[in-house]
C-alpha cells in the first residue's frame, strides 16, 4: 500500500522538473503533464479494489504510530474525492494543451497546476489538522497564481479579492488549530475526536465557528461567496473548470464533512446551521444568476447554488440526503467543468462572453452546443442524466426528515435553475446566427475530446446510476454516518 | 490575559484590511493578522517556568516549554512568506494597470 | 538602479562571505540548535540581496542570474523528495529515516533530517532570491516603457 503518498509525492515532483525543462520544447511539458495525470487517475481507480478488501487503511508515514506521527488515512470519503479530483484533472489537463497556445509560459502554467492537485490531494487524504491547513495552503496560494494567469487588468483585480478574502480564511483556520491543540494537546484528527467527546465549554464552540467560517469561505456559501463570481469567470476557462469543478469541493466542503461529521460530532444546532446555509445560497445563487449577461458569470453563481444544495443535503442527517449530497458532488464536478470548458471554447472561437453577442452557434460549433445542452439539462434535474437522481435523493432525504417546506423551496429552485439554463442556452446557441459569428469554426480537437468525455460521464452516471451508488458512494456515507467512530477506527486499526 | 492581546492585534489587523482604501495598506493589515495568529500559537507552547526546549550537554531534566508551536509557528510564516510575495507582485502589475492604487476606483467587475 | 556608496561596498566585500557561512551553519546544524532550512536558506538569500542592493542591479546580473536561482530552487525541491522517496525503497515507508541515527549532539545523527535540510535550505534561498529578482526586474520593465 505503498501507492497512498505517490498522490501527494508524484504532482510535486512533476511541478518541479516541469520548472526545470522549461526551456525545451512545448511537447515534452505537455506530454509529462498528461501522462502523470493519467496515471494518477488510474491509480485512483485501482484504489477501489484494494479499499473493498482492506476496509479503512491508515498509512503511517516514517514509521511514527498516531497520535505522535503524521499519518494518511484513506476510507471511502477520501476516495471518492480523489477519483473526482483526479479524473477531472487529466481531461483539464488534456483541454489545456490546445487552449494554452496563446499564453507564452506554459511550462510554468502546467507547474502551478500540479501544485494545486498535490496541494488538493494532500488535504484529502491527511488525517492531521496541520497537514489540512499546510495543504489547504499550497492549493490555495497555487490557485490566487493561476487565477491572475493571463495578466489582464480584470484577471489581477479578480484574483486579488479572491487572495485577500482567501487569506484571512486561512488565518481563521489556523487560529481554530491552534485553539484546538491548546485545548487537547494533539493535531491527529482521530486523537482529537477521541479526547472532545462529551465536553462543550465556550472554546470548544468558537473553534467550530471559525472552522465554519474559514472552510465555508472557501466553499463559497452564501455569507462568505463574494469572491467567486469575481474570480471564477476572470480565470482562464481550465482554471475556472478545476476551480468550480473540484477546488471548491476538495478545500471547502470536504474539509467541512470532514470537521464536523468526524471529528466533532453533528448535533441538532450543527445540522440546522448546515440546512439554513445551504438553502440561503441555493436560493441567493440562483436568484442572482437570473440576471446576468456575462456566461461564465452566470455559471459562478450557478456554482454557489449547487453548492447550497450540497450542503442542505448534508444538513439533512440520513441516510438519503447525504448519499444524495455526495453524489451531487460528483455530478456537480462533471457537470460543471463541462460547462466551463465549453464556455472556454465558446470564447476561443468567437472571443466573446457576453450573452447578447452571441446566438445560434450551435450550427457552427456542433459538438460544443450539443454537449452544453446534455450539462445544462442535467444541472436541471431531468431524467435520464445524473442530476435527477441526485436531486431526487436530496429531496427523499429532506421529506424523511420531515422538513416539507425546504423540499418545496428545493423543488423551486429545481425549476428556476433550469430556468436561467434554458435563457442561457437560447440565447448562446440556438436561435439565429450573427452574421459577425458565420466564419467560426469548431474548437481543436483536444478540447472537443476532453468535452466529450466529461458528456459521457454525464450520461452514463445517469443511466447506471445504481452501480455508481454501490460501488463508490456507499462506503462514502458510510463514513459520513458514523460520525465519531472513525476516531477509534484509525486509532484502533 | 495575554491571549487577549492577541485577539486585539487580530481586530488591528482586520481593521486594516476593512476601512482602508489603499491596497498596499490591506496587504499590511493581512499581515498583521498572520502575526497575531503566530503570536497565539506559540504563546499556546508557554510552561511555567520553561526553559527553550534545546537539549544540550549541561542541560538536565529541566521543564521544557511546548516545541509543537513553534514547529507549526515556522511553516505558517514560511506560508506567509509566499502569500504575501504574491500580494504584493499583484499590487504592483495592478498599479501598471490601472494606474492607481486606490481600492475604490478599481471596480471594474460588478454585479 | 544604481549602487551604493563606496562604505557600504566595502563594507558588504568584508561582510557578505560571512553571512553566507552563518547561513550554511544554521542550516547543517539544524537538528542540534534552533534554525534548521528556513532560516538558513532566507539568511543565504538576503545575503544576495544584499549584494544586488549594494552594486546595483547592472552589476549584479552578471554574476547572480534568474535562471540559476529557479534551478536551484527546483533542485532543492526534487533533492527532498528523493530523500523522502527513497524511504519507501529501502525501509517500506514514505520518509522512514534509513541512515543511521548516530549518537545524540553530534552532527553526524539523526539520519536524513540534515540532507533534507540542505535541499529545503536551497530551495528557500533560491526562491527567495527569484522572487526579489522578479520584483525587481519588473521595476525595470516599467521604467523603459515610461520613455515611449
Amino acid at each position: 500500500m505503498n501507492l497512498i503518498p505517490l498522490f501527494i509525492a508524484v504532482p510535486l515532483g512533476v511541478a518541479f522538473i516541469l520548472a526545470l525543462l522549461g526551456k525545451f520544447k512545448e511537447v515534452v511539458s505537455d506530454l509529462l503533464a498528461a501522462l502523470s495525470t493519467l496515471s494518477l487517475a488510474i491509480l485512483s481507480f485501482v484504489l477501489i479494489g484494494q479499499l473493498k478488501t482492506h476496509g479503512i487503511f491508515v498509512y503511517t508515514v516514517g514509521k511514527w504510530t498516531p497520535p505522535w506521527g503524521i499519518n494518511l488515512v484513506l476510507d471511502g470519503l477520501s476516495l471518492l474525492m480523489l477519483i473526482v479530483i483526479n479524473t477531472v484533472s487529466f481531461l483539464v489537463i488534456l483541454y489545456s494543451v490546445s487552449y494554452m497556445k496563446k499564453f507564452t509560459a506554459k511550462s510554468r502554467y502546467y507547474a502551478l497546476f500540479m501544485l494545486m492537485l498535490a496541494g488538493m490531494n494532500g488535504v484529502v487524504l491527511t488525517g492531521d489538522f496541520f497537514n489540512l491547513f499546510v495543504f489547504s495552503e499550497v492549493a490555495a496560494i497555487s490557485s490566487y497564481a493561476l487565477v491572475a494567469f493571463g495578466v489582464e487588468a480584470e484577471e489581477l483585480e479578480a484574483s486579488f479579492k479572491y487572495m485577500v478574502m482567501g487569506s484571512i480564511a486561512s488565518i481563521l483556520i489556523l487560529f481554530s488549530v491552534g485553539l484546538l491543540y491548546g485545548l487537547t494537546g494533539s493535531l491527529n484528527m482521530a486523537d482529537v475526536g477521541r479526547m472532545i467527546q462529551g465536553r462543550r465549554n465556550v472554546f470548544l464552540s468558537f473553534s467550530m465557528t471559525l472552522f465554519l467560517a474559514g472552510f465555508g469561505l472557501k466553499a463559497a456559501v452564501i455569507p462568505f461567496h463574494a469572491w467567486l463570481p469575481d474570480a471564477h469567470p476572470s480565470a482562464p476557462a481550465p482554471i475556472s473548470a478545476m476551480l468550480s469543478g473540484v477546488l471548491i469541493k476538495a478545500l471547502g466542503v470536504y474539509a467541512l464533512m470532514r470537521i464536523f461529521f468526524n471529528v466533532f460530532g453533528m448535533g441538532l444546532q450543527l445540522y440546522w446551521t448546515f440546512m439554513i446555509l445551504g438553502c440561503v445560497s441555493m436560493i441567493g445563487g440562483g436568484l442572482l444568476a437570473l440576471r446576468q449577461e456575462d456566461l461564465k458569470r452566470l455559471l459562478a453563481y450557478s456554482s454557489i447554488s449547487q453548492i447550497g444544495y450540497i450542503i442542505l443535503g448534508l444538513g439533512c442527517g440520513n441516510y438519503w440526503g447525504i448519499m444524495g449530497a455526495l453524489f451531487h458532488l460528483l455530478n456537480h464536478a462533471s457537470f460543471k467543468s463541462l460547462l466551463f470548458l465549453n464556455s472556454g471554447a465558446v470564447e476561443y472561437s468567437t472571443g466573446t462572453r457576453k450573452l447578447e453577442k452571441m446566438g445560434g452557434l450551435s450550427k457552427v460549433m456542433p459538438v460544443t452546443g450539443a454537449t452544453s445542452t446534455i450539462a445544462s439539462l442535467s444541472i436541471s434535474g431531468i431524467p435520464p442524466f445524473n442530476g435527477f437522481w441526485s436531486k431526487l435523493f436530496i429531496i427523499i432525504g429532506l421529506i424523511q426528515a420531515g422538513h416539507f417546506v425546504l423540499a418545496v423551496i428545493t423543488i423551486l429552485v429545481s425549476v428556476l435553475t433550469l430556468a436561467y439554463y434554458l435563457r442561457m442556452q437560447r440565447y448562446a446557441f440556438f436561435g439565429k446566427l450573427k452574421e459577425s459569428l458565420e466564419k467560426i469554426k469548431e474548437a481543436p480537437f483536444l478540447m472537443s475530446f476532453s468535452v466529450i468525455v466529461l458528456a459521457i460521464i454525464c450520461l452514463g452516471v445517469g443511466i447506471l446510476f445504481y452501480p455508481v451508488m454501490k460501488i463508490v458512494l456507499e462506503p462514502a456515507v458510510e463514513v459520513l454516518q458514523e460520525g465519531i467512530r472513525y476516531s477509534s477506527l484509525v486509532l484502533g486499526g | 490575559m495575554i491571549f487577549f492581546l492577541c485577539f486585539v492585534i487580530f481586530l488591528i489587523g482586520l481593521y486594516c484590511v476593512i476601512v482602508k482604501k489603499n491596497i498596499l495598506k490591506i496587504v499590511i493589515g493581512i499581515a498583521i493578522m498572520e502575526y497575531a495568529v503566530n503570536l497565539f500559537l506559540i504563546l499556546l507552547g508557554y510552561r511555567w517556568e520553561g526553559v527553550p526546549a534545546i537539549v544540550t550537554e549541561t542541560v538536565t531534566q529541566a521543564k521544557f516549554v511546548d516545541p509543537l508551536p513553534q514547529a507549526l509557528v515556522l511553516t505558517a510564516i514560511v506560508i506567509s512568506i509566499a502569500t504575501l510575495a504574491l500580494m504584493v507582485s499583484l499590487c504592483i502589475r495592478i498599479h501598471q494597470r490601472y494606474k492607481t492604487f486606490d481600492i475604490t476606483k478599481i471596480r471594474r467587475l460588478k454585479g | 538602479m544604481k549602487g551604493m556608496t563606496i562604505i557600504v561596498k566595502t563594507i558588504t566585500k568584508f561582510l557578505s562571505p560571512l553571512i553566507i557561512l552563518f547561513g550554511v551553519y544554521i542550516v547543517l546544524h539544524g537538528h542540534l540548535t534552533p534554525g534548521g532550512g528556513f532560516p538558513g536558506g532566507v539568511m543565504i538569500a538576503s545575503c544576495f540581496i544584499l549584494l544586488t542592493l549594494a552594486y546595483g542591479k547592472e552589476a549584479a546580473y552578471k554574476k547572480l542570474k534568474r535562471s540559476t536561482s529557479s534551478v536551484v530552487e527546483s533542485l532543492g525541491v526534487l533533492i527532498f523528495l528523493i530523500f523522502a522517496l527513497l524511504g519507501i525503497f529501502v525501509g517500506g515507508y514514505f520518509f522512514l529515516n534509513f541512515l543511521p541515527l548516530g549518537h545524540p549532539l553530534k552532527i553526524i545523527s539523526a539520519g536524513i533530517i540534515p540532507l533534507c535540510y540542505i535541499g529545503v535550505g536551497l530551495e528557500v534561498a533560491g526562491a527567495i532570491f527569484a522572487v526579489f529578482l522578479a520584483l525587481v526586474l519588473f521595476k525595470a520593465g516599467e521604467e523603459k516603457e515610461k520613455p515611449q
